[in-house]
């Protein structure tokens, strides 16, 4: 890397400096990948080495092929939501090997599992987690402006465009504090999806919701799973929503039942 | 952010302090005031400094060269023996004598040649007598080259009454000298020197020093009339020197006498006390800027501490979204900076505020500004600068928390 010269020149240094470590998952993982979660015998222990040490989940094994939408259900505290963050790579496991599109995440730094997590994952929570400071738009443009630093045109486009597929077009501009529960539900989704993730993961997003609202966020997904052939990992409580998904699998004690 | 110029972590970072709105107005009326105090000080200050020194240094020179004293030597007697003793067990003092700088006109062209040197003045100084009828004052005379000497201790504003323009049988007096002895410009005044010599001169100017004593004893006459008067054809008894920084004085008066082999005194030695004076308020000066850009700092700290607390939920889902730790750390880096340097413009335009209203309030009896106060750039640009680094580095701590933030804590809450 030679020495910056001049603004363009800093800018590139300064993005080499911060993706340096990420090399590795410079390019996103292989979206050809057949299956786009692996998980082969994944354990994780919370306060490890000490007497209170707690081991949630017990050797794990899945298999998420593309396009497949998956609920995974279970009881309070049973381990969904660990394997949920395991598998969205915030939190990495004792043992056992996950890969993401083919790639093995084991051996990626805190940087390049960030990049990959940017890239090929989307995420939609019981809570929407909008960011309060932006509007709906600028929300979805989020992910999109943080990977590229600067903002363009072809950013609000894209933005726009999903904000109109999630019926919330006339509310682009309105602070994300002035929409109701299910509209920032939906501006949270099209967040998630903005990056055109290979993988959703969806912990209870229709928790919060009426069940109006509920179905409606609910069949959102499963266009959006239909149409860009992207998998479905979706938590829920809701044994009808589990009974429309293609797959439901059930986690108790640590491990997925039959 | 239809701005396109601005990268991600600006964006965030102006939107955050944005939505603080009452948060960030009251850390900017801090860091504002804080500023404004350490701007209005150092003005006040530099410019009492100056002012103070300006009056001092107008009287005198920088570096005043001066012969060597004589030394004491005993008296020898060789013996048949070859052994030589001291006849006398006791060594009195010599007298110091009226004499001249060796070679001074080599060792001025010497001086002159140094770029740190402005001006340098020759002077044939002694004591005498002041006689006119009946009534006489000892004076102190300094014969000098008016072109010269006149550009180290000005005299413009000095002159009450006359000229200073010196021909070789005019005189320079003080108010109280003319006062004492009836004297008026246009009049005739004997001086004599100790050596017997007495000349006639006429007053050519009065003027007023500042200073009771200096008006009744400081006097001026001609480098020639001086020599005639003293007994030193050709030679002078010092060498006036003024230098660029006057705070560099020492450090060349060294160099000089290093160079020449004269002794060279500077100002910071021969009013040693005024200058720990201006050391003293110097140091004061800066813990008092030191301190108040302490609290200025751990004011922009705790700000955004509680900002991380308030917004971990949010940072944890930009985590989540893929923006990497150095990104959410550059965000609070950068709110610290913005903070940093809106306080520091702010506070700039309170102290030059506070600067105008005490221009307009300290004044003279006369109606002049007691001292003229500078509004230095240099000062303001600093004040910015540091300002911007203080917020920068007052922000490194809460930032390094930001971005070690675990996101599935941050966003479970």
């Amino acid at each position: 890397m030679h020495r910056p010269c001049g603004l363009h020149g800093w800018i590139r240094w300064w993005r080499f400096v911060d993706e340096t470590s990420s090399e590795v998952a410079r390019h996103r993982a292989d979206p050809l990948a057949s299956a786009v979660v692996q998980l082969d015998d994944v354990r994780k222990s919370f306060n490890r080495g000490t007497p209170i040490e707690t081991e949630v989940l017990h050797g794990i094994d899945l298999v998420l092929p593309r396009g497949q939408f998956c609920a995974v259900m279970g009881p309070s505290g049973s381990g969904k939501s660990t394997l949920l963050n395991i598998v969205g790579l915030l939190d990495r496991p004792t043992s056992g090997r996950l890969c993401i599109c083919g790639e093995d995440t084991t051996v990626l730094d805190d940087q390049a599992l960030t990049r990959l997590r940017g890239l090929s994952i989307g995420f939609v929570f019981q809570y929407h987690h909008l960011i309060s400071a932006f509007t709906a738009i600028e929300n979805v443009m989020m992910p999109m402006l943080g990977h590229a630093h600067f903002p363009d045109p072809q950013m609000r486009e894209r933005a726009a465009a999903l904000l109109a597929d999630v019926e919330l077009a006339p509310w682009a501009d309105t602070p994300v504090t002035q929409l109701s529960g299910g509209q920032q539900q939906r501006v949270a989704l099209a967040r998630a999806l903005v990056m055109n993730p290979a993988l959703l993961l969806a912990d209870e997003p229709t928790g919060n919701l009426d069940s109006r609202s509920a179905d409606a966020v609910f069949a959102l997904l499963r266009r959006f799973n239909r149409e860009q052939h992207m998998s479905v990992l979706f938590v829920t409580h809701n044994a009808l929503l589990a009974d429309r998904c293609d797959r439901t699998i059930r986690v108790v004690d640590g491990v997925i039942g039959a | 952010m239809n701005i396109t110029w601005l990268p991600f972590e600006w964006i965030v970072a102006v939107r955050f302090l944005r939505e603080g709105r009452l948060q960030t107005l009251f850390i900017l009326g801090a860091v504002a005031i804080g500023v404004g105090v350490i701007v209005f000080m150092s003005a006040l200050l530099a410019g009492l400094q100056s002012n103070f020194i300006r009056r001092v240094l107008s009287a005198q020179a920088h570096i005043q060269l001066l012969p060597s004293p004589e030394a004491p030597r005993a008296l020898r007697r060789d013996e048949a023996s070859g052994v030589q003793t001291t006849l006398g067990s006791i060594i009195q003092a010599p007298l110091q004598r009226v004499r001249s700088i060796d070679q001074w006109q080599s060792v001025a062209a010497q001086i002159r040649a140094m770029p740190d040197v402005m001006v340098v003045a020759p002077v044939a100084g002694g004591s005498a007598l002041a006689v006119r009828g009946s009534a006489s004052r000892s004076i102190s005379i300094a014969g000098i080259d008016p072109v010269d000497y006149f550009r180290i201790v000005d005299m413009s504003d000095k002159i009450v009454r006359g000229t200073s323009r010196l021909s070789s049988t005019e005189i320079l007096i003080g108010t109280e000298l003319a006062s004492d002895l009836g004297l008026g410009v246009g009049d005739k005044l004997r001086v004599s020197a100790a050596g017997g010599v007495a000349i006639t001169l006429s007053v050519a100017g009065i003027m007023d020093l500042g200073n009771k004593g200096a008006n009744q004893r400081v006097t001026y006459i001609a480098l020639h009339s001086a020599q005639s008067l003293f007994g030193l054809p050709g030679g002078v008894t010092s060498l006036e020197v003024t230098v660029r920084d006057v705070y560099a004085a020492q450090t060349i008066a060294q160099r000089i006498t290093r160079l020449t082999g004269v002794q060279a005194d500077s100002w910071i030695t021969s009013s040693a006390q005024f200058f720990a004076a201006v050391s003293a308020q110097t140091l004061a000066n800066r813990a008092i800027r030191f301190f108040v850009a302490l609290s200025v700092a751990f004011g922009i700290a705790s700000v955004l501490v509680v900002s991380v607390v308030q917004k971990s939920r949010e940072i944890g889902i930009l985590r989540a979204m893929g923006i990497s730790r150095g990104q959410i750390m550059r965000v609070f880096l950068l709110q610290g900076g913005l903070l940093g340097l809106g306080g520091a413009v702010l506070g700039c335009l309170i102290g030059a505020a506070a600067l105008l209203a005490w221009q307009g309030y300290a004044r003279n009896p006369d109606g002049t500004p007691l001292f003229a106060l500078e509004f230095d750039p240099v000062l303001f640009a600093t004040a910015l600068l540091l300002a911007c680094i203080t917020g920068i580095g007052a922000a490194y701590a809460p930032s390094l928390r930001a971005a070690r933030l675990d996101p599935v804590v941050a966003i479970r809450g």
